[in-house]
């Protein structure tokens, strides 16, 4: 069993939801993302997407996109990422997910980087533009390495679609609560409700439910929901805000902690 | 070669397929089917027709270059007169085909991105014909170059919407306008100007515009007796290329070279030449030739035509150039400006500066075939919109041609 499976389980034993961050690799630099993971872990984050940038990334709304052209102009490479999770695992075991785009996972060799991606300890893989007809020239490779391939589900897709991709998928499922690009929108807990039920009934994988959600206060309506939700955008705003700031991480914590709070009152 | 391509999956070979955010997979499933339908219906195609007949002023004709012809001295030069249809390239057809398959999708609203603001001209243009709201996403670099096409987009009813992201040129308005469609996907229909974008988007779009080449090959017929030896076309994302090599990709013995742009030199890094200069990658939802670093950060092209200033390129073109079916060349900006005026003085046609690139390697190749030779040029586009800004950068160096007989 692989971290994330052990790390859900877990949660779900004691009746707790997962709570997720997104950050981009490389905003805004690699030795303070080192510093900013221990810090969302001390704070209660259970599981981290560690978003690669990529030059047009398509789905993701403002926020996210400066990021990754904040990380870009910082020379943030996947090879330098890799390194810097390997560094991580000396220290924590914090179930990792790495979040981007396929052009530069293709470039780095796909047989390639699922091995230096295991070597890494990276757990999930998540690619925003490799849906489940195109993902099996990557999944050959990342599935004999035991990294769990994480899909996205949208609201648009159809109930035959989610069985083709759950059969494909490890980890969790997750649900992007809002028809958009990142950050962008806010999701309706009744949708949501009705959506991830709809997901659940078709399987037994994990959905956390993220694209949106940026306050405790949303945090807590629609975590009961879900096995879990993802902060993306919100953290990666507090991030550019505070990025010369000497409390930054204490910062990222506390915002991790408020999280952290709202989701386990339920 | 005589495969069908793409596979039910949109892949040309290695080259293209659907590498979509998941939000938007359905949409293209449903528009792959709507269009497999459409097809396959008479009444669509009918439609279709007349509205390229009537609407755009098809057929264009394929006009015989006779003084430039003799001033190079070598192959004949027939030029596809794709700059007369209506809104001045050949942009229309592709525009007429997808907004008339929006519509029959009960589609109310459509998008789309432009780079030289041909595609967006055309889509506001097909957009006002089928009463539809109409948003168009362009670089703010390329809103300064080609100002009379955003007025002309906006005199048409269209919003024109700046993207200010990367280098704000084609291929950021192309992200944008993806963000965009992700977002309104339940009521929208995103018109892609080009033979790129994710499965069925490619081989849709070849569709549209292989009327340019079916035309092409009836007129040479007629006025030579034969197929022509070599057809030159200008390649950004390669719409204008695919429509006229099409229907000729069976016909061993035409040779067909496609133009990409090489800027200021391939050495100096500033170009839009995805083929010669470029690695395979993903973007914009398919697997083709792109301009990146090692890292696959997609790099940032440069062309003087906007049009041509994409750091990728269709898809069945990469499959093209593998298999050796097409020969892809390039031209730096300053051959292009020279084919530019030399068209223009020689033949009283003014290019647009993306159709000029073919134009100026044809006056590399004529003098070297014989005049027994026959050369077809896709004339894509024609140059009013370029006029403006090669007066500027002429300005003082324009010579004034009134001796050149």
């Amino acid at each position: 069993m692989g971290r994330i499976e052990d790390k859900l389980q877990y949660l779900k034993a004691k009746n707790e939801k997962a709570l997720i961050f997104y950050l981009t690799a490389g905003d805004p630099g690699l030795d303070v993302m080192e510093a900013l993971i221990y810090g969302l872990e001390r704070a209660g984050a259970d599981i981290l997407e560690v978003g690669v940038p990529f030059s047009d990334p398509t789905a993701d709304g403002p926020v996210i996109q400066a990021a990754s052209q904040r990380a870009l102009k910082n020379k943030t490479t996947l090879s330098g990422i890799l390194h810097l999770i390997e560094k991580v695992r000396r220290k924590s075991d914090i179930p990792i997910v790495l979040f981007g785009y396929y052009n530069p996972v293709f470039i780095y060799g796909c047989r390639k980087f699922a091995k230096r991606a295991e070597e890494a300890g990276v757990d999930g893989l998540l690619i925003v533009d490799l849906p489940f007809e195109e993902s099996p020239e990557l999944r050959r490779y990342t599935d004999a390495c035991g990294i769990d391939f994480i899909s996205l589900i949208a609201p648009t897709t159809n109930n035959d679609r989610i069985k083709a991709i759950a059969a494909q998928s490890g980890g969790f499922l997750y649900y992007i609560s809002i028809t958009g690009v990142t950050g962008t929108a806010k999701p309706k807990p009744a949708d949501v409700k009705k959506e991830v039920h709809r997901i659940k009934r078709i399987t037994s994988l994990p959905v956390v439910v993220g694209f949106g959600i940026t306050t405790p206060k949303e945090a807590s309506a629609i975590a009961p929901l879900a096995d879990g939700i993802v902060v993306g955008s919100a953290l990666v705003k507090l991030i550019e805000e505070n990025s010369r700031r000497a409390d930054l991480i204490k910062k990222a914590e506390k915002f991790a902690a408020d999280f952290k709070k709202a989701i386990k009152q339920n | 070669m005589n495969k069908i391509l793409p596979d039910k999956q949109g892949h040309f070979g290695e080259f293209g397929g659907r590498y979509a955010a998941e939000t938007l997979m359905p949409a293209l499933i449903e528009l792959e089917e709507a269009y497999a339908k459409a097809k396959r219906d008479r009444i669509f195609q009918q439609e279709f027709r007349y509205y390229l007949k009537q609407y755009a002023g098809r057929e264009t004709p394929l006009y015989f270059a006779e003084r430039l012809t003799e001033q190079l001295g070598g192959a004949k030069i027939y030029l596809k007169r794709e700059d007369l249809s209506h809104t001045g390239s050949h942009k229309i057809n592709n525009t007429l085909g997808q907004t008339l398959l929006a519509r029959r999708m009960g589609k109310k609203k459509v998008i789309a991105e432009t780079g030289a603001g041909q595609h967006g001209v055309a889509t506001a243009t097909a957009a006002a014909l089928f009463g539809m709201d109409c948003d168009v996403f362009m670089g703010e670099e390329d809103i300064d170059r080609q100002a009379p096409n955003v007025f002309r987009m906006q005199i048409l009813g269209a919003r024109v919407i700046p993207v200010s992201s990367g280098t704000a040129t084609l291929k950021d308005a192309m992200n944008e306008a993806m963000r965009q469609w992700v977002a309104r996907v339940r009521d929208t229909f995103y018109v892609i100007g080009t033979t790129a974008g994710p499965h069925p988007y490619p081989m849709m779009v070849r569709n549209f515009q292989t009327v340019i080449g079916k035309e092409t090959k009836r007129q040479i017929l007629k006025a030579e007796g034969r197929l022509p030896d070599v057809i030159i076309a200008c390649i950004g994302g390669g719409s204008n290329a695919m429509g006229i090599f099409y229907p000729f990709k069976n016909d061993r013995r035409v040779k067909m070279i496609g133009v990409e742009a090489a800027g200021k030199g391939i050495a100096s890094g500033l170009h839009a030449s995805s083929i010669s200069a470029g690695k395979i990658g993903v973007l914009h939802g398919n697997k083709t030739y792109l301009l990146q670093d090692e890292d696959g950060q997609v790099r940032d092209a440069y062309s003087i035509a906007a049009g041509l200033d994409y750091p990728g390129v269709g898809p069945e073109h990469g499959y093209f150039h593998k298999t050796g079916r097409v020969d892809y060349v390039n031209i730096t900006d300053a051959e292009a400006v020279d084919a530019f005026l030399e068209l223009s003085r020689c033949e009283g046609i003014i290019p647009a500066m993306e159709s000029a690139h073919a134009v100026a390697y044809a006056m590399k190749l004529a003098p070297k075939l014989s005049k027994n030779k026959i050369i077809v040029i896709n004339l894509s586009g024609r140059g009013d919109k370029d006029a403006q800004a090669i007066a500027k950068k002429m300005e003082g160096t324009i010579e004034h041609g009134q001796d050149r007989g």
